[in-house]
């Protein structure tokens, strides 16, 4: 079961799909582990993300059996970036009606949203290739190496992407707009109260969020170079990059990555499992695991492996130190003193 | 026409009775119960594995058999969903979780029942009985099969005999007084654990008479459940949450729509129908049509 990870063709596939998910999972972060947003509804922001790179990257549609939009044969860049303002918007279509709602009528619509969209793209044969999918998607500096060890250069990529996503993330979530953003997840009314306009940071962190997920869809298009409406089924869409995000601790970028990670290893080795045994209802056995695995941690380590940490201000330093801020002198440290969480907001929106 | 509003109203049948354990739980639970569907399908099953043939009644496809499997599938699901309450919603209640830990759970436990129906009975489709029924032809271009009056009036029945037990019982009122306000329904001495394993009970045997309705409808699949959520929560909330005679408003908007929509837009729209009514609803009136304020 381990030694498939001595193969290093193997184990940089696996990474890369680790890397893929830990990007959708921080962008999930965004909306559920830092704003409180209920979005059950990531398998839209995945395939819509993933389609938009397949045409702005692909060539023009040709043939009988090839009919999609676009086909713009623009670089891996612009369909990374192109997947992420799609994602933004389509964030901002939802978010109109649903974000100033009771928070479970947003996961709901999202849902719809999600399946909705992938009816759209099974059904609508000219708008995507229909159920024959997208294929041959283009990957960024192919021609760099030779094909057996483009799977490196593609690790790299993606682990630079993550990088500055998760250097991003980090600094725009411990800015001042960032605590907002924590203030309205504990306490929507008191965040109001302090003269917080609670439907644009939602909004903000909403489309930030789905920008994020548009990336990862993107990437993970070009990873896998074929996709087809069923790689957006609410289970494997939504549901296993939830179950990533509640296992490594929501509300922590790191743990968003931990959480991928170990969820990604539990579904990779029971694959393997599938592949060995030859025996179909073992995938049955996986998704079990996996429901099984989300209920036992929400109900015996509701924070996750690594949970959300106090500090949220890049001013404040790694321990509480409240002794300190008693001395005359330091009374009036910027906005450090309002880096915990139970003090939201109080140095003020950007 | 007159046919696809006929269709509509058995599938909102259906939906009627899925949705109104879905609002009895989300109303006294203040959660959305994302395995409801995946209840549907437990209760679909169990009375595929308690059918045991029975002749006929009548012109039905079915026997007395199904009568007993009917009442096998109400008290596994509603057992079941007790056990499920006790299991993992209570000690997450106990820990003041949010709705959205909970919903979270519901959804685990959704991927859970499911996976549990795949081991057991395999992902092919599979059907009560064998052969085609005819249909009777009524005037206007009506053509309904027996079973599919069966399903109309098993759903009366059990809508009527809800609507006795919450608003004619005891049991009712204190049903009603803690979906209204939990603490205060406490304070006045209603046992409200108990108030609320009756709701998972009364609950969980709608869903698994709507899962074998459903089943008997078209045919059984493990996914039959889930794929049914969309209408379930799209008639609950369009009805307002909470709100057992809104569900039931909400299932004929809902059963109606998909239906009569086969008439301009492809059938494989249909779950996108329901979701397209929540939105608009949701944008007029945020509460459902007769949504109180919480």
């Amino acid at each position: 079961m381990i030694s498939d990870f001595l193969n290093p063709s193997y184990l940089a596939g696996f990474l890369t799909l680790v890397i893929i998910y830990s990007v959708f999972a921080i962008g999930l972060n965004v909306h559920w582990g830092y704003t409180g947003i209920f979005n059950f509804g990531v398998a839209g922001f995945f395939a819509v993300g993933a389609y938009t790179s397949a045409i702005i990257t692909k060539k023009p549609a040709t043939g009988d059996y090839m009919t999609y939009v676009g086909g713009l044969e623009l670089p891996f860049v612009v369909g990374l970036l192109g997947a992420g303002v799609a994602c933004a918007i389509l964030a901002f279509i939802i978010g109109i009606p649903t974000l100033r709602l009771r928070e479970d009528y947003l996961a709901i619509a999202s849902i719809g949203v999600a399946e909705t969209l992938r009816r759209v793209f099974i059904n609508e044969m000219g708008l995507v290739n229909g159920t024959r999918g997208m294929i041959g998607i283009p990957q960024p500096l192919h021609g760099l190496v030779d094909q057996a060890d483009y799977k490196y250069v593609y690790l790299a990529i993606a682990a630079a992407i993550l990088v500055i996503v998760y250097i991003a993330v980090e600094r725009v979530l411990r800015s001042p707009w960032g605590r907002v953003l924590r203030a309205i997840r504990e306490d929507e009314i008191t965040a109001a109260a302090s003269g917080k306009d609670i439907f644009a940071f939602k909004m903000q962190a909403f489309m930030l969020g789905a920008f994020i997920m548009g990336l990862g869809g993107a990437m993970y298009a070009s990873y896998v170079r074929a996709i087809t409406p069923d790689t957006f089924v609410p289970m494997f869409g939504t549901f296993l990059i939830w179950v990533m995000l509640i296992v490594g601790g929501s509300g922590n970028n790191k743990g968003a990555i931990l959480g991928a990670l170990a969820v990604w290893l539990i579904w990779d080795r029971t694959g393997a499992l599938v592949s060995d045994a030859q025996n179909p209802s073992i995938f049955y056995v996986r998704n079990l695991l996996i429901g099984v695995l989300v209920v036992a941690v929400l109900l015996l380590r509701p924070k996750g492996i690594w949970g959300e940490e106090k500090r949220v201000s890049i001013y404040a330093g790694k321990e509480p130190e409240r002794a300190r801020r008693k001395e005359p002198g330091e009374a009036s440290e910027p906005a450090g003193a309002a880096s915990v969480i139970e003090e939201p907001g109080e140095s003020g929106a950007p | 026409m007159a046919q696809l509003i006929v269709i509509g109203l058995i599938m909102s049948s259906i939906i009627a009775l899925g949705a109104i354990g879905l609002t009895l739980i989300y109303g006294i639970l203040k959660f959305a119960n994302f395995a409801h569907g995946d209840l549907m399908t437990v209760g679909a099953y169990i009375a595929f594995q308690t059918f045991v043939g029975g002749g006929h009644i009548g012109p039905l496809s079915f026997g007395y058999g199904m009568i007993l499997a009917i009442l096998a599938a109400m008290v596994v699901v509603g057992v079941v969903s007790v056990i499920i309450d006790r299991l993992v919603y209570r000690p997450l209640r106990r820990r003041n979780a949010g709705l959205v830990i909970l919903a979270m759970a519901s959804l685990g436990m959704a991927i859970i029942v499911r996976s549990l129906v795949y081991l057991g009975w395999g992902p092919d489709q599979r059907f009560y009985t064998p052969g085609l029924q005819y249909a009777h032809q009524f005037p206007l271009g009506i053509a309904l099969k027996p079973d599919q009056m069966f399903i109309g009036a098993a759903a009366i029945i059990s809508v009527v005999s809800v609507y006795l037990l919450l608003y004619r019982t005891t049991l009712g009122r204190a049903m009603r007084a803690t979906a209204d306000n939990m603490e205060l329904a406490r304070v006045t001495g209603i046992d409200t654990e108990r108030v609320v394993i009756a709701t998972w009970a009364i609950g969980g045997s709608l869903a698994g008479l709507a899962g074998v309705l459903l089943g008997i409808q078209s045919h059984l699949m493990p996914e039959m459940g889930f794929i049914f959520i969309l209408p379930l929560f799209a008639a609950s909330i369009l009805g307002g949450v909470g709100s057992p005679h809104g569900a039931l408003v909400g299932a004929l908007v809902v059963g109606i729509s998909q239906e009569v929509s086969t008439e301009w837009i492809s059938p494989a729209y249909k779950p996108a129908i329901a979701f397209i009514l929540l939105f608009a609803i949701l944008l007029v009136r945020p509460r459902g049509i007769f949504g109180v304020k919480d």
